[in-house]
């Protein structure tokens, strides 16, 4: 396990990420101000905070294709709330409630069903969003209180955005859940073999449903950093998230197959595509635009680790011939 | 329920050459010193046989001796390393399936691998579909040729009927079907009666004869010295990969046999150490499910190795999923040292101290890409743990205790199990297992498959938990196994138990006749 | 066993027409000429879309990128009417068809060449390509004065008062239909999707299958794409944009198994016909058009629940039949 922890796959994401910065800079005089780069963090913290429950998912060979959906739910849930005149407690409170119930039932269906994780969370991707929409419609929510703004826009001690505070913090605990205690072993038990897991008497569904939930939880906790960034909430809002969030996870090098991956690699690779996106930004370089830069990163990503696999494979089997 | 194999008709169905006694045909297929390895392992060593048409060569062996392997390369599925096929007398290399299918090379396998979605009429025919006007898929000639083709081995099967609702007997035809369209003129049955019931098997032979009357050259795997000495004319025995002898039937004994197959005699492999039984610890009674087993009851003592036996399917395993919580069932009871207990999941089946070693090693047994460690640890992770945290000093003495007493050969505990032999990755397999301390544990085909060293160490082990007064079930397909070292025989056939047999009462007559009387 | 479980097309069939029979009764103005019209050609978009996607799923694949290739091919055509105003419809239905069919290569080549997972493969490519468009276009739309006339005449044109959309939608219906019943390569596509593993050994060409089906897939969503655009003779970067999950929607209620191996043409069909009657269906019942995407989603969970109930088995029938149902008579 913990040669696994630094793999080659990390080192290259680093480099990678050095050239980035190296590049950016070239490109653009305003990227390697330290405000500039302390506000870029604003462009990726929401996202990647679902990335780490969502590497945990993959690892353990689900998927939710419906998180920007969740986001959404409990963003206009919020807005809704808010027009109540709901406290700021009562309404992070309510998107974290929310988020969680979406993301449990998202885990029950998977295991009633026993179909793939795939299949029910693009439904609940439309179910989700569907009902999102039709109670923004076609206006928005802005009467959120004063002091919500507080986890979106604001720096703790003048530097650091209460947002990324977050994320860092959320790190820290999903690294060691991973990597260092019994569930994140059983996690990756059930990654590389959910029989064998459940034939050695871990409790498979109920670990899914556990990660489901979770994975609806920090959806929660991105909508309110997002509605409290935006101080807006729209129909259209966190589209494209999915595939923005579970790019960076794949980046990050964990195995789309499952069992495999680490929540370095995760952090690395949301650095290398929140500082990408950032430059281009900076070049402007407009969102959809850049949204043909993250896919085909994706399909480069997955490609070269089908490649490696391939190679190890060969050499490996090279190796034992001779 | 309509019988579903026919009776074959007795007048030859096939045509033989007039001209031509069937021996004197030139070998169809020679294999010379056929060699295959897999990373380090050596699966096949030097391996030669000669197929003649009108000839049913036995190819024999134990268990993980190297038949599938010989029929993997046979049939395209794997290169050998080495050696040379020749069909014919022209030597082939296949790069796939179709290259040995083309030379008319056809295995009907062990658990045929259909699809399950299509008609039998199109399983029959895949990749080969009759064609009409501009190339379309003639439907009506494809079912009319299929039923032809059942027809003359003698079975009604529906070739309208979708594959999934066939059984495995039905299966095996539409599969021989599927060879015979191809004209396959060598057919490789791959131990075909396994999963067959008696009169299922004596229309097989019938279809064998007819085949081999007709001049295809067969290859016939088996384990089973009656079935070889009834429909087979020449043998080739492999021990561990390697020739162990080859020859006539008619000229050779089944101890003969046998001495080749094993290099010893029985009583050896199955030494029986005597240990102290004492009294009921499991009792199950009247578990059930709605189509998998029925009323189902036994009870194991301390110290005791109760055996269970019946065909591929007859429902053994299913019965222990249930008593491990890895299935519902839809009645019974069970209780330990007379406590009625409720077992709902494998966690609280552990906590109860039951142990459960699946059939299926490599996909419910080990994970095999993690290490040794981690697999030994895995099902108490909570109970070695600090708190939440993985404690790895707690691992490390964990499967140092267990690991040494299975004696699993590795290089290091953290050595990935994918990396070990099937014998030692049983190994891992049992000491998981015995290291959550049981006071049952039931083993599901524990030597299917591995080298018979392993074989041998597992049966000690299995010697020594009785001895530290553990119960053993044990699940067999194997009869000399299950007669060899149990102490109580379960019989069970089509879900149901049928027969008891105490020690006493062992004889391979009894057991074999009670496992297939509830099929007709 | 076939006379207890009722044939799904059949069931499908009445399902729609008693859902038909509800929105009349309640509201009349459903069944005017041009809500109809309208009816047949959403059907007729949907149901195209769907023939492609049934061939993916049926290989265990799935193709979310229809819908970008859609507007993309829609834009394409759009730009290229306006500057080169002269090509006939016919020239637009082929070159349409070819475009989508490349850019379903790409998905293919992605799935059966490097071995990405066919979701990932083509979410990829379905923002990829959604990213295109805009930088074809500028951000700009196209509409109707800027197309040539040929390029909306067609599409927005009718054959004895129906949509053509609607005909062309029978014509490719009766093309897949051929194709996956009649050829060989269509029953392979069946064998393929059925057991992998099983059809390799029986010499089914996994790759060539994989390119066909998203070459298929991508086809038809070329196709659509040149139709929808000149239907509604507007082209923009977001046309579409959702629509993916209608077609999967469709594919479910019309019995089509997404772990593969099983799917009918004629029930892809109906699942796009009720589709196209449910969402044309909302606003005659008074229900917000911003539910419609809510409704999809529901569908599509309901669907997969149903058929995830027929087709998970109780366990492996070891137990002898014939005794069960004696057990049934006493």
């Amino acid at each position: 396990m913990k040669i696994r922890a630094l793999g080659l796959w990390e080192v290259a994401l680093f480099f990678l990420l050095a050239g980035v910065i190296v590049l950016n800079a070239w490109l653009s005089p305003y990227f390697l101000d330290v405000y500039n780069l302390i506000d870029s963090t604003f462009s990726f913290s929401e996202k990647a905070l679902i990335a780490l429950p969502m590497a945990l998912l993959i690892i353990a060979r689900e998927i939710d294709v419906s998180v920007a959906s969740i986001v959404a739910l409990c963003a206009v849930l919020m807005g809704v709330a808010a027009d109540a005149g709901a406290s700021v407690p009562v309404l992070a409170l309510l998107s974290l409630c929310v988020g969680t119930a979406a993301g449990a039932f998202n885990g029950l269906i998977v295991n009633a069903l026993g179909v793939h994780s795939i299949v029910v969370t693009i439904g609940t991707l439309s179910l989700y969003r569907g009902i999102a929409v039709s109670i923004v419609r076609d206006g928005s929510y802005t009467g959120f209180p004063g002091g919500f703004s507080w986890f979106g826009q604001h720096y703790l001690w003048g530097y650091v955005p209460v947002e990324f505070l977050i994320y860092v913090i959320a790190t820290l605990i999903f690294g060691v859940l991973l990597h260092t205690t019994n569930h994140g072993r059983r996690i990756y038990a059930i990654g590389t073999n959910p029989d064998a897991a459940r034939y050695s008497g871990v409790p498979v569904t109920r670990y899914r449903v556990a990660l489901f939930a979770l994975t609806g939880f920090m959806c929660g906790l991105a909508a309110v950093l997002l509605a409290s960034r935006l101080s807006s909430v729209r129909l259209d809002i966190a589209t494209g998230w999915e595939l923005q969030v579970i790019t960076m996870v794949v980046l990050g090098g964990v195995a789309i197959a499952g069992g495999a991956g680490t929540i370095l690699g995760v952090t690395l690779a949301v650095f290398l595509i929140g500082l990408l996106t950032f430059g281009l930004s900076l070049v402007n370089v407009p969102g959809i635009v850049m949204n043909i830069y993250i896919g085909c990163m994706l399909i480069a990503a997955i490609t070269l680790q089908r490649g490696a696999t391939f190679v190890r494979l060969h050499l490996l089997s090279s190796n034992k011939e001779t | 329920m309509r019988s579903q194999l026919r009776r074959a008709r007795t007048t030859p169905l096939f045509r033989q050459n007039p001209w031509q006694p069937v021996s004197d045909f030139p070998p169809l297929l020679e294999v010379s010193h056929l060699s295959k390895h897999f990373g380090g392992v050596h699966a096949l060593t030097s391996v030669s046989l000669r197929a003649v048409a009108g000839r049913v060569l036995a190819l024999v062996g134990e268990n993980g001796a190297g038949k599938s392997t010989i029929v993997k390369c046979l049939t395209g599925i794997h290169a050998p390393s080495s050696g040379s096929i020749r069909v014919d007398g022209v030597p082939h290399v296949f790069s796939g399936p179709q290259d040995a299918a083309l030379v008319g090379i056809s295995a009907i396998q062990q658990e045929p691998s259909m699809f399950d979605d299509l008609t039998v009429a199109e399983n029959i025919f895949v990749g080969a579909q009759p064609q009409g006007r501009f190339g379309m898929v003639d439907w009506r000639a494809m079912t009319s040729a299929a039923s032809g083709i059942l027809d003359r081995i003698g079975s009604d099967i529906d070739p309208y009927a979708t594959m999934k609702s066939l059984s495995v007997a039905e299966r095996h035809i539409v599969s021989l079907a599927q060879a015979l369209s191809a004209d396959a003129r060598l057919i490789i049955f791959d131990e075909p009666t396994a999963a067959l019931s008696q009169s299922e098997i004596q229309h097989l032979y019938t279809i064998i004869e007819q085949l081999r009357d007709a001049g295809k050259a067969i290859v016939y795997i088996s384990h089973k010295f009656d079935e070889i000495f009834r429909i087979c004319d020449d043998y080739v025995v492999l021990r561990d990969g390697m020739p162990a002898g080859e020859g006539r039937i008619a000229e050779v004994g089944k101890d003969d046999l046998i001495a080749m197959m094993v290099g010893r005699t029985l009583t050896e492999i199955y030494p029986k150490t005597a240990a102290e039984i004492g009294d009921v610890v499991l009792k199950v009674s009247g578990y059930s499910h709605p189509t998998e087993f029925d009323d189902v009851s036994f009870h194991v003592r301390k110290g005791e190795i109760l055996g269970f036996y019946g065909l591929i399917g007859a429902g053994r395993t299913e019965v222990m999923e249930a008593i491990f919580g890895l299935k519902g069932r839809s009645g019974g009871r069970l209780s330990l040292d007379g406590k009625p207990i409720d077992i709902a999941s494998p966690a609280a089946a552990m906590k109860a101290g039951l142990a459960y070693v699946p059939e299926d090693r490599q996909h419910h047994g080990a994970i095999l890409p993690f290490s040794i460690l981690a697999n030994i640890s895995l099902p108490q992770l909570d109970r070695i743990g600090h708190g939440i945290f993985l404690n790895a000093r707690a691992e490390t003495a964990l499967v140092e205790a267990f690991a040494e007493r299975v004696h699993i050969r590795a290089s290091s505990w953290h050595q990935p199990v994918a990396e070990l032999s099937g014998g030692n990755q049983q190994k891992v397999v049992i000491g998981k297992w015995l290291a959550t301390r049981p006071r049952v544990i039931i083993l599901d085909e524990p030597t299917k498959g591995i080298d018979v060293g392993s074989k041998a160490a597992v049966h000690e082990t299995i010697g020594q938990l009785v001895h530290d007064g553990l119960s053993v079930i044990l699940v067999s397909s194997e009869l000399e196994e299950a007669l060899g070292i149990c102490d109580r025989l379960m019989v069970m056939s089509e879900g149901r138990v049928v027969a008891e047999l105490e020690r006493a009462a062992f004889s391979s007559e009894a057991v074999l006749a009670a496992a297939s009387r509830g099929n007709t | 066993m076939k006379a207890m479980t009722p044939n799904r097309e059949a069931v499908l069939s009445l399902i729609i027409v008693a859902i038909v029979v509800i929105v009349i009764v309640r509201a009349p103005e459903f069944l005017i000429a041009s809500n109809i019209s309208n009816i047949l050609s959403g059907w007729g978009f949907l149901a195209i879309l769907v023939m492609g996607q049934l061939c993916v799923l049926v290989t265990r694949g799935i193709d979310l990128s229809q819908a970008s290739v859609l507007a993309f091919t829609g834009m394409f055509l759009a730009l290229l009417s306006q500057s080169m105003p002269g090509l006939p419809a016919a020239a637009f239905l082929v070159l349409a068809t070819l475009m989508g069919l490349c850019l379903g290569l790409v998905n293919g080549a992605l799935v059966s060449i490097v071995g990405i997972p066919p979701i990932i493969a083509t979410l990829g490519t379905m923002t990829i390509i959604r990213g295109l468009i805009f930088v074809l276009s500028d951000g700009a739309w196209i509409s109707s004065h800027e197309m040539s006339d040929a390029f909306k005449a067609f599409p927005a044109g009718a054959f004895i008062g129906v949509p053509q959309v609607f005909w062309v939608a029978l014509v490719v219906i009766a093309v897949f239909w051929v194709l996956l019943n009649y050829r060989r390569i269509g029953r392979d596509i069946y064998a393929f999707g059925s057991n992998p593993h099983a059809a390799r050994n029986a010499g089914v060409p996994r790759i060539r299958i994989e390119l066909l089906v998203y070459a298929l897939s991508g086809a038809a969503a070329g196709l659509c794409g040149y139709l929808w655009a000149g239907r509604f003779a507007i082209a923009y970067t977001q046309a579409a944009e959702g629509r993916e999950f209608a077609i999967i929607a469709a594919c479910v209620i019309g019995g089509i198994s997404i772990t593969g191996g099983r799917g009918s043409v004629l029930g892809a069909a109906l699942g796009a016909l009720f589709i196209a009657i449910v969402e044309s269906a909302l606003p005659y019942l008074r229900i917000s058009p911003f539910l419609q995407t809510a409704v999809i989603g529901a569908v599509i969970l309901f669907a997969v629940a149903a058929n995830a109930r027929s087709e998970r088995r109780p366990g492996r029938q070891i137990l002898p039949r014939h005794k069960q149902t004696t057990g049934e008579v006493k």
